[in-house]
């Protein structure tokens, strides 16, 4: 019973990384980080029910956190970029890379 | 050790299936508010899936944050920024990004073909010395952990969100920057407290 959350969070993982590289929408990339991440966090409980271990909860916790404050910084970049150039997809922002 | 009851069966697989096609949804919408709403659906799922594992707190916070807060915040970006029409999908797919996932997907389909075939029942790792985690002082247990092991990450976190609103409030305010391309939002009648804000903060 257990394997079957570990491979549910393995192919949310997949279906969010196939996302992130077919997607050119800076959005729904983000969209699909998120789903990646939250794949993560099904394995993570899982390993923390199957080991009587806290600890896979609190980095739950603690991934809740980080991704709610890089939603807030990346959607602010997406926003603060949209503003000047709408419509703008991936592709044409590969110059931030400087 | 686990028993696993028809019941549980029966929960995981309503929630997984609900999990997969949301993910599916994300990926393959081309509507960014359908992505949005299939991401809501694929959380939920994800949150039944913590209850069935006894993590009441994380199903709690995981609906609050994630589908309360983040996924209103991406419908509301993508409102405001007029977004929301389909993405040619066709048009935008290179031979190197199909090569690339296809291969990450055959990666990762093989470790899971793996894991399977191993028939693992135990994890590799090992247990607790604590007793059995009891989902009725689930919380009681997860905030010990977090203000003593882990208060140290605690702390470093309630930094990261406060960098995180500055870089924010910094990057969606620019000083003297441009003004926003009012062409975009043919109807402002739809949302008048939007519209005053905006033109509060570039008068």
């Amino acid at each position: 019973m257990q394997n079957s959350y570990l491979m549910l969070g393995a192919a949310l993982f997949a279906i969010g990384s196939f996302g992130l590289l077919i997607r050119r929408n800076p959005l729904v990339m983000f969209m699909c980080i998120e789903l990646m991440l939250n794949a993560v966090n099904i394995t993570f409980v899982a390993f923390s029910k199957q080991l009587d271990d806290v600890a896979g909860q609190a980095v739950v916790f603690f991934v809740l956190v980080i991704a709610a404050a890089e939603v807030v910084v990346g959607l602010g970049i997406i926003v603060a970029i949209m503003r000047r150039r709408p419509n703008v997809n991936a592709d044409d922002l590969s110059l931030m890379k400087g | 050790m686990f028993a696993t009851t028809v019941v549980d069966s029966i929960t995981f697989s309503i929630a997984a299936a609900i999990c997969l096609f949301g993910a599916l949804g994300v990926v393959g919408f081309r509507n960014p508010v359908h992505n949005a709403l299939s991401l809501v659906a694929t959380l939920f799922g994800i949150a039944v899936l913590f209850i069935a594992q006894g993590a009441y707190f994380l199903a709690a916070i995981q609906v609050i944050v994630y589908a309360g807060a983040i996924v209103v915040l991406f419908l509301f970006v993508i409102m405001l920024l007029g977004v929301d029409r389909a993405e040619n999908l066709v048009a935008e797919r290179k031979v190197s990004g199909i090569v690339l996932a296809l291969l990450l997907g055959a990666g990762t389909g093989a470790m899971v073909y793996i894991a399977y075939r191993a028939g693992l029942s135990t994890p590799t790792g090992e247990k607790s010395a604590m007793a059995a985690l009891d989902p009725s002082n689930d919380l009681q247990v997860l905030g010990r952990a977090i203000f003593t092991d882990y208060v140290l990450a605690f702390e470093i976190t309630s930094i990261l969100l406060t960098v995180a609103v500055i870089g924010a409030v910094v990057l969606s305010r620019p000083a003297g920057g441009e003004p926003i391309d009012y062409e975009e939002f043919p109807d402002p009648e739809e949302d008048p407290a939007l519209l005053v804000e905006d033109l509060g903060a570039n008068d």
